[in-house]
């Protein structure tokens, strides 16, 4: 139990000091994509090959005051580079491999006892063609500054003293010296903006509270990352949860909030298994609870498990969850910084936005500042994924073009095919053609182009990427997630939908085009919450800038990627074709006839392009055109 | 058989209890202990809404609102094997349609419903499960597997109903 700041200075120290005694390390990416592609079983096989040759140190004895020898191994956090895990992390060298199977276990091991890398599993640069052995010198890593993720995928993410070795709860400390409204005037100074999506600055959110007199205050993390395409917040959650904790704790202190609550995602169980671990151990250390370090500030932290609804990343829907009910957004004013969860001053803030706050108090907001540009300072992170060499999570400073992020970082397009668009900021955002590939990453560039930095989902986009289809899968969700409160959201997004659905099938017209634009504009203007307003983005975006594709499907009546099944054609190649039958056979609406050894000929107006056809043909003869 | 049904309905009795004991007979204990049936049952049985409706004074109404708002919560049994495909962005741009469709057709599902009549599979999809480096990317019963292709799913599926052929819900 930790009494005062000389407690925790000293079990820093401590902590420090054992884990730089044992430092051979081998961490397996435990986070999400790796864990798709059997970490969890390379981890096991790591363990066991350590323990056979009686090398095994675990995480505990690393902290023990008896010195042992041994190698420790770890499942972290995610590591970030996603496309080719399960990756594995020798320590001290800093050797990365991957694609790692089981039967890689002996030759790590002997890997990290001789010093010599194994080279088969170490990344070769597809265009260099070249290997790396040094993970800081792939270039995948060399561009990015990983601040927020700095612990991410080095530290055991259930331990807390991993933590404190490495420099954690050092901003609580600081914020413990300071008076309240210091902190808070710090976090102003940093002009840290709000990493969920809007980038409203959140020193500005808590002095509105902290200004605010009441008995009560709350404090949320809204972890509620419902952007399809993002997985940034939960890779965050799940490799370092304690620097949310601490965030949050200093959150609370400066705002003068006694209680704090993670609303997270039900489709989210490791954060939330991680999470409440991280609480157990602060409590059980003291760093939450009652009279804290002897300051006399109390804090508590509650985790509330989301139940699935999109909408409920609004401010006022997500308190309308945590407080039971329907996720319903509310009209604003009042803001939740003034009247929030059971009409109590609130502060909701993002994952990131908080993980942030503990470097603020540390390094100050001048060096925050002097990160990303100047008004967007600091770093973002990314999760790169969609037709991209590497699919990953990344971490750059704002103001990071485009370019960059997709070509140097990401790898360029998959395959070598033509870059197509980038859709950022999910179904709030927008897509992104080649034309604004040097276009400067940061929350007021983006918004100028019609998209928004959102959370940070980034898909790349081929040209085998059917435009029209990827705005009706947009509208397709934020119709289902429509909560239904307002009639431009409830009934716009659903006559949108029903015209990119007539549009993809074929029977779309240029006037379609049209009303798509004026519901559209009607939407942004007329909803109630950021979930309406924001709604026709991907819809409006992408008819500014792929209007020939649009016009392609209305005009042409064709799909210039041959995405949309409604407008290909399927056509027997009559010299490959046998007369074997077997497509007529196969056809559900008896579109084709013909006679046996003889080809074959499928009736177009009688057929519904299902392609049953095409799957059931053994001499290819059944082809598609679009 | 019975008596293991009985003891599941106290023991969950049980559950919700604690649940209001904790969080107080307010309607913020409601979204968790929806939650906690949720987990046991796989769906909400109607009896237990009257339950939780009584258990924190509010309207079965109310609790019903609730209930069919968020879309954790179902009102039909789930099969023994919740299929979830994810069809966020990236997956949805990496193939997952194809992938849904294979699986739909795999354990013989159709007009649109969602679990199959032996209650052995419900399959779903889901807007994003945050694994879109490994996409497309499905989930079986909370297990992830990534990079999924139509032919794959028959060997996961194979597996599974060797594992287990009958739908013990």
């Amino acid at each position: 139990m930790l009494n005062t700041l000389e407690d925790l200075q000293q079990l820093s120290k401590r902590c420090e000091l054992h884990r730089n005694r044992h430092q051979s390390r081998i961490a397996v990416c435990a986070g999400g994509g790796c864990s798709a592609s059997g970490a969890q079983q390379v981890y096991e096989s790591i363990r066991a090959e350590l323990e056979r040759r009686d090398l095994l140190n675990t995480v505990d004895q690393t902290f023990s005051e008896d010195a042992c020898s041994g190698i420790t191994p770890l499942g972290t956090g995610c590591q970030g580079f996603c496309e080719k895990g399960p990756l594995v992390r020798l320590e001290p060298s800093g050797t990365l491999y991957t694609e790692v199977s089981t039967d890689d276990a002996e030759a790590i091991v002997d890997s990290l006892l001789s010093g010599t890398p194994v080279s088969r599993l170490l990344y070769l640069d597809p265009t260099e063609k070249r290997s790396y052995e040094k993970e800081a010198s792939i270039p995948f890593y060399k561009l990015q500054s990983r601040i927020t993720l700095r612990n991410c995928g080095s530290i055991a993410p259930d331990d807390i003293r991993e933590y404190l070795a490495k420099g954690g709860y050092q901003g609580w400390a600081n914020a413990l010296e300071r008076t309240p409204d210091r902190v808070v005037q710090e976090v102003l100074d940093s002009n840290l903006r709000g990493r969920g999506g809007g980038g409203f600055p959140a020193g500005k959110k808590w002095s509105i509270a902290a200004g605010t007199d009441a008995e009560q205050k709350y404090l949320i993390c809204n972890a509620d990352e419902g952007d399809p395409g993002a997985f940034m917040d939960r890779s965050l959650m799940e490799g370092d949860p304690h620097r949310l904790l601490e965030g949050m704790l200093i959150a609370g202190y400066g705002i003068g909030a006694t209680v704090g609550y993670i609303y997270v995602r039900a489709e989210y169980p490791l954060a939330v298994d991680r999470l409440r671990h991280a609480i157990e151990e602060a409590e059980s250390l003291g760093l939450l609870g009652t009279d804290i370090l002897g300051s006399g500030f109390s804090f508590s932290l509650r985790i509330k498990e989301g139940a699935g609804a999109f909408v409920c990343g609004e401010e006022s829907a997500l308190i309308a969850s945590i407080e039971g009910r329907r996720g319903m957004p509310k009209p604003k004013p009042p803001f939740p910084a003034v009247s929030g969860l059971f009409n109590m001053p609130t502060v909701i803030n993002n994952v990131e936005t908080l993980a942030n706050i503990p470097d603020i108090l540390q390094h100050g907001s001048a060096w925050f500042r002097s990160l990303g540009s100047s008004a967007s300072p600091g770093t973002k992170t990314f999760a790169l994924s969609g037709d991209v060499e590497n699919t990953g999570l990344v971490e750059i400073p704002m103001g990071t073009t485009l370019r960059e992020l997709v070509y140097a970082i990401g790898g360029g397009v998959r395959s070598n095919a033509d870059f197509k668009a980038v859709q950022i900021g999910g179904p709030s955002g927008g897509c992104l053609t080649a034309e604004h590939l040097d276009l400067p990453l940061d929350f007021d560039s983006l918004q100028s182009a019609g998209a928004m930095i959102g959370s940070g989902g980034l898909v790349v986009m081929d040209e085998a990427t059917c435009i029209v289809e990827v705005a009706r899968f947009f509208m397709n969700f934020t119709q289902l997630e429509s909560c239904g409160k307002c009639v431009p959201c409830r009934e716009g997004t659903r006559r949108m939908l029903e015209i990119l659905q007539k549009i993809v099938e074929g029977r779309g017209t240029t006037e379609d085009l049209d009303h798509l634009e004026e519901i559209g504009s009607a939407v942004r203007i007329g909803s109630l919450c950021g979930l309406g307003k924001t709604a026709p983005n991907p819809v409006l975006s992408t008819l500014q800038y792929f209007r020939d594709e649009y016009l392609s499907h209305v005009v042409d009546r064709r799909c210039p990627s041959g995405v949309c099944k409604g407008l290909r054609r399927f056509v027997i190649n009559e010299p490959l074709c046998k007369g074997c039958s077997r497509c007529a056979k196969a056809c559900p609406v008896d579109a084709i006839s013909g006679t046996i050894r003889e080809p074959y000929l499928i009736d177009q107006d009688k057929c519904i392009k299902c392609g049953a056809c095409k799957d059931v043909c053994n001499f290819d003869a059944v082809e598609e055109v679009a | 058989m019975l008596q293991t049904t009985a003891n599941r309905q106290l023991d969950i009795l049980q559950r919700l209890d604690n649940l209001v004991q904790r969080y107080g007979k307010h309607s913020s204990t409601l979204i968790p202990m929806l939650q906690e049936i949720q987990n046991a049952y796989r769906y909400l049985p109607e009896d237990l809404l009257t339950h939780v409706a009584t258990a924190l004074d509010l309207s079965p109404a109310t609790v019903y609102g609730v209930a069919t708002f968020y879309a954790q919560f179902s009102l039909e049994p789930k099969g023994k094997y919740v299929i979830q495909v994810c069809d966020g962005t990236a997956c949805h741009v990496r193939g997952s349609m194809p992938v849904y469709e294979a699986i739909c057709k795999k354990v013989r599902l159709v007009d649109g419903k969602a679990t199959t009549e032996d209650g052995m599979f419900t399959v779903e999809t889901v807007s994003c499960v945050g694994a879109c480096a490994a996409a497309p990317v499905v989930t079986i019963n909370g297990e992830v597997y990534g990079k999924v292709t139509p032919d794959a799913i028959h060997v996961i599926l194979d597996t599974l109903e060797s594992r287990g052929d009958t739908a013990d819900a």
